[in-house]
């Protein structure tokens, strides 16, 4: 498809030389003086627009040639205005007079001018005397000029209002309100003989006019909508499409922003009473040229009593109404049923727009809301249908007093369930979550219930979902929620590896054998492990926050661990594990951090064995281990039990050494009187020999086999947890000391087995000698090993931007005081603002040796 | 409103780095929103050029990186089709969205749907509140067209050298970046024009 020769094409536009570019205008402006414009230079036009545009460099025309280009957007062949445009585009704009060309011209000007100018506006003047224009054409009946000059004029209109919505007076407004209104309910019932017969009343005597058929061949009964069907169209038949596609966004843009509520109660009174009348109406027509009247319309009314925009919105609520009938015929054409569900989506976005504006018509509008939900509901091929539905029953289901329960069962239920791999449903539902989250969790607070389920889109096409579920995750954290939900977010690979599972599935037929590649797709249809599967699969959350033989599903599962699909979903989860964290911190109690913490060490161990996924899984988990214990410091006494366990195990250095260091630090850090009352001596008596033990283990033996040695930082870690323990229980301090006195002994031969670079092993050895030394002194140990927290977060002064400030500033002297004195292990932290919750560090580690200063950059990334 | 219809690559091309994309055709709708912007005022027209061109870059490299996940995730084998097979490429098509927030690269946060044929993007930048079924019907129709009228499932590089068929696709089809609601009827009457318009 892309070829070489593509390739080299842009490149020779790109590099083409100037004297080249010179002979080539010249060339081209002797061509643009003939007559006729023969094949040679429309292929030369074209290699021009390519020159042009393939380079981000503007390139200026001679002023000649531009002004050929000018003109020739008004030659009366198609193919010379498109050209001419496409260059222009490419082009500056010509300056202040030779501009004039656009207002001389407007009257006639086609769509391809129209463009140019619109792409090349430079204020809001342009762009309003573009409008007056435009809507100067608009008023004069122009059976004089070709069709597609007015049929342009909506799609410009529309494309300015986009940008500019002010540049329409209140008149102009009311102008194409009434047009709209035209257009929309009165255009011609009769099929049009041709494309561009026009009028109402053209059609020959010789030839019977022939009414307008429904999508399904049936004759029409009603007005003129975008699914009735001809041989040909009229002009305004045309217009009614045009009209219809820039509908919505006219209401948006001009009718929400005007809504009062003056005479709310004399629409009401009208509306009911136009409600029970469906009388056929003579005075329903055409106001601005009384056009044929429609003798068929269900809801007929007396609007002309309404001024212009309450008339326009009355309208399009017919239309619409008149378009969900259409949609049940059954259309004959593949595309023409894809159109009724688009049309579907946009009457029911319009029915939603007139109901904010009128909260009476709500009444009139929610039986027909209904029925269609309950057409449509079953069917999921109508699924992005019912997201408006259910955006309407949001909006208005509360002053209807309706009862949406079954819709939100099929939206947060039914549809990830069954179309979780419907990437434009997918981006539909989520973005109607993002837009609405305000008016959800108000309004249907069993949402976050449903949390498994919508995960179910990020799972299977997280590349795409990530962004949304960023926004959107917090608001599914809540005290709840959030263990099952952690839980969920861990097992969101083995999520996606199950959808795959299930999607293959149903692709594949049982009987089928299956290839040696499926392994899990065996298990996955094997009824024992049956269950497993359903609890990954789950609707809505509730029924236990976890599985109990999640490591059998992880087995099951290995084979999944290099799918792409799977790798993908798992390079996501720690982004969304950082959303849950900063936003549990804020709602959750200290109880459930302390559960949270519980949940982080058991599952460190548990998990998908994605080798990269588990690295990144407990480096998040560190940082906000490090981060919960920061902010709530007694939570290290209230799961010291749990904790220690973690740190007494000697196969957590070689397998989780980050989480392990980060466990190691904060007992060491917080397991203190000064951070909880209950802190005895015995349980830092118990830490210290648990630590010990592990330290001990693995400075006199070689790794086990299979593993590398531990980093000097676990170590260093070790030690100086150690030491803090000791300073607050002084009967610790010659066991430490004999340990570090034998450290030194050991290492002084040269090299040991448990560090195999030298550099580490005498940062480890100077780290030793320090905290010996220090530790010689008790009295100061405790006071630099524990400070107290006057010293930790010194308010020196009150003013928190000034002193923040200050923090920063003096961060980098307090880490030199630390080198100088080599002692320091005083947390290097906010200054001065006590809600300010510093990147975790591990200053204790930090302040020794380039090794270990990389993993402050570690923690800070 | 439809902000932008581009043509780009979604396959490495030897000249590019890797990620990148080549955009082949590229058409910006309406007005350019920086002009009636306050900050953007004061821009020189090349510079806004510029800007432009490099917002176009910047979708067309997200819904590159877009398509090439997708494409990972999903496994499937592009199966190279002939010209004349136009239908059969366009049903073997991966389609998707991407979600752009507000300031990547346009003011208002947008939806990039793309269609990714072969080694082809087709893409429609549209605005927030756009009906996203009518916009995926509009870009299936539209890179039809584009398929046959430009014959790029061959060698050539017609979509380089005769771009103003494109113009005259989108002049029809997605008139100013209007979407349309065109039953098989209004949509035939339109072909017809465009199929004169090619035969010149």
């Amino acid at each position: 498809m892309y070829s070489h020769a593509s390739e080299s094409l842009i490149k020779q536009a790109r590099e083409i030389q100037e004297s080249e570019l010179q002979k080539f205008y010249s060339r081209l402006m002797k061509m643009l003086q003939g007559k006729e414009l023969g094949h040679d230079t429309v292929d030369s036009l074209q290699r021009l627009h390519l020159i042009l545009s393939a380079t981000k460099y503007t390139r200026t025309l001679p002023l000649e040639l531009q002004k050929r280009f000018v003109a020739l957007l008004s030659s009366p062949a198609e193919q010379h205005q498109v050209l001419s445009a496409a260059v222009l585009r490419e082009t500056l704009p010509l300056t202040g007079q030779e501009l004039n060309y656009n207002q001389d011209n407007l009257g006639q000007l086609n769509s391809h001018a129209a463009g140019l100018l619109l792409s090349q506006a430079v204020s809001r003047g342009d762009l309003s005397s573009l409008c007056t224009q435009l809507l100067r054409n608009l008023e004069s009946r122009p059976s004089e000029g070709p069709t597609h000059s007015l049929m342009h004029t909506l799609p410009v209109l529309n494309s300015v209002l986009t940008h500019s919505p002010e540049c329409l007076s209140e008149d102009q407004m009311t102008l194409v309100s009434k047009k709209l209104v035209d257009w929309l309910r009165y255009a011609s019932v009769m099929q049009g003989v041709g494309t561009s017969s026009g009028g109402f009343f053209t059609g020959p005597r010789s030839r019977q006019p022939v009414p307008i058929a429904e999508l399904d061949g049936s004759v029409s009964g009603d007005f003129f909508t975008v699914l009735c069907v001809g041989q040909g169209f009229t002009e305004d038949q045309w217009m009614n499409v045009y009209s219809f596609s820039m509908l919505r966004h006219w209401l948006l843009t001009y009718h929400s922003s005007c809504s009062t509520t003056v005479d709310a109660a004399n629409r009401l009174q009208l509306s009911l009473s136009l409600s029970h009348s469906h009388s056929f109406s003579n005075d329903d027509r055409s106001e601005v040229d009384g056009s044929v009247v429609s003798m068929v319309s269900a809801t007929s009314s007396s609007s002309r009593l309404l001024p212009p925009k309450e008339r326009l919105r009355e309208k399009a609520f017919q239309y619409c109404q008149r378009l969900i009938e259409q949609s049940d015929r059954k259309a004959h054409k593949k595309t023409d049923t894809e159109l009724q569900k688009a049309c579907l989506v946009e009457a029911v976005c319009i029915l939603d727009c007139v109901c904010v504006e009128d909260a009476s018509l709500v009444y009139r509008t929610f039986p027909c809301i209904k029925a269609l939900f309950g057409r449509l509901s079953s069917e999921l091929s109508y699924a992005r249908v019912l997201l408006p539905i259910a955006q309407f029953y949001l909006n208005h289901g509360e002053i209807a007093a309706v009862d949406c329960e079954n819709v939100w069962k099929v939206v947060f239920g039914r549809f990830p369930t069954e179309l979780f791999n419907d990437p434009f449903l997918a981006h539909e539902l989520l973005r109607f979550l993002r837009l609405n989250l305000e008016s959800i969790e108000l309004r249907v607070p069993q949402y976050t219930r449903y949390f498994p389920n919508l995960l179910k889109f990020l799972a299977w096409d997280s590349p795409a979902m990530v962004d949304d579920f960023v926004d959107l995750l917090p608001s599914m954290v809540t005290t709840g929620t959030a263990v099952e939900l952690l839980h969920t977010l861990l097992d969101l690979p083995c999520l996606s590896a199950t959808l795959v599972l299930q999607h293959r599935s149903t692709c594949l037929p049982i009987s089928e054998p299956v290839g040696r590649n499926f392994v899990s797709l065996d298990a996955f249809r094997n009824p024992s492990f049956r269950g497993l599967f359903l609890f990954l699969l789950r609707t809505e959350a509730g029924s236990g926050d976890t599985m109990d033989r999640l490591s059998t599903l992880h087995e099951l599962l290995v084979e999944a661990a290099d799918w792409p699909r799977v790798t993908q979903c798992a390079r996501t989860v720690p982004v969304l594990l950082h959303v849950f964290f900063n936003t549990i911190v804020t709602i959750a109690d200290e109880k459930l951090l302390a559960h949270l913490i519980l949940v982080m060490l058991e599952r460190s161990s548990l998990l998908l064995n994605i080798p990269a996924y588990i690295k990144e899984i407990h480096r998040v988990f560190s940082c906000h281990l490090l981060r919960l214990c920061k902010l709530h410091p007694s939570l290290v006494v209230n799961q010291s039990h749990e904790l220690l366990e973690f740190a007494g195990s000697t196969a957590n250095v070689y397998s989780k050494e980050e989480l392990f260091t980060h466990v190691v630090w904060v007992l060491g850090e917080y397991l203190s009187v000064s951070c909880d009352s209950r802190c005895s001596v015995s349980l830092i008596t118990s830490c210290f020999e648990a630590l010990e033990a592990v330290l001990f283990e693995i400075t006199s033996s070689a790794p086990p086999t299979g593993t590398v040695c531990p980093a000097p930082k676990v170590i260093n870690t070790l030690m100086s947890a150690l030491a803090k323990l000791a300073s607050r229980s002084h009967d610790l301090i010659p066991r430490v000391s004999l340990f570090l006195s034998k450290l030194r002994t050991v290492t002084r031969s040269g090299s040991v087995a448990w560090c195999s670079d030298e550099e580490d092993l005498v940062a480890i050895v100077t780290r030793g000698e320090e905290l010996w030394s220090l530790l010689k002194a008790p009295g100061v140990a405790q006071s630099v090993l524990t400070p107290p927290p006057h010293v930790i977060a010194p308010q020196w002064h009150r003013d928190t931007n000034e002193m923040s400030a200050y923090s920063y500033y003096m961060r980098p002297g307090i880490v030199m005081q630390q080198e100088e004195a080599s002692t320091h292990c005083t947390i290097v932290g906010s200054v001065g603002s006590k809600g300010f919750i510093p990147t975790p560090t591990l200053p204790v580690e930090c302040s020794l040796g380039s090794k270990c200063l990389s993993v402050r950059q570690h923690q800070q990334q | 409103m439809v902000r932008c219809f581009l043509i780009h690559t979604v396959c490495p091309v030897s000249t590019l780095s890797a990620g990148e994309s080549r955009v082949l055709y590229s058409r910006v709708f309406g007005p350019d929103d920086r002009v009636l912007s306050e900050r953007h005022r004061e821009l020189s027209p090349e510079e806004r050029r510029l800007l432009q061109k490099e917002k176009v870059a910047a979708v067309a490299r997200q819904v590159r990186s877009a398509v090439s996940l997708s494409r990972e995730a999903s496994g499937r084998l592009i199966v190279e089709t002939m010209p004349g097979e136009e239908n059969l490429a366009l049903q073997d098509a991966d389609c998707g969205v991407v979600r752009l927030r507000a300031g990547d690269p346009f003011s208002e946060e947008t939806s990039a749907l793309w269609l990714g044929v072969q080694s082809l993007g087709f893409t429609l930048v549209c605005e927030p509140h756009e009906n996203l079924l009518l916009a995926e019907g509009t870009l299936r129709n539209l890179t039809r067209h584009c398929l046959e009228h430009l014959h790029m499932l061959g060698q050539g590089s017609e979509v380089l050298l005769k771009s103003n068929r494109i113009d005259v696709l989108l002049s029809r089809l997605l008139p100013h970046g209007q979407l349309l609601f065109l039953n098989h009827r209004f949509a035939q009457s339109l072909e017809k024009e465009v199929a004169a318009y090619m035969a010149k």
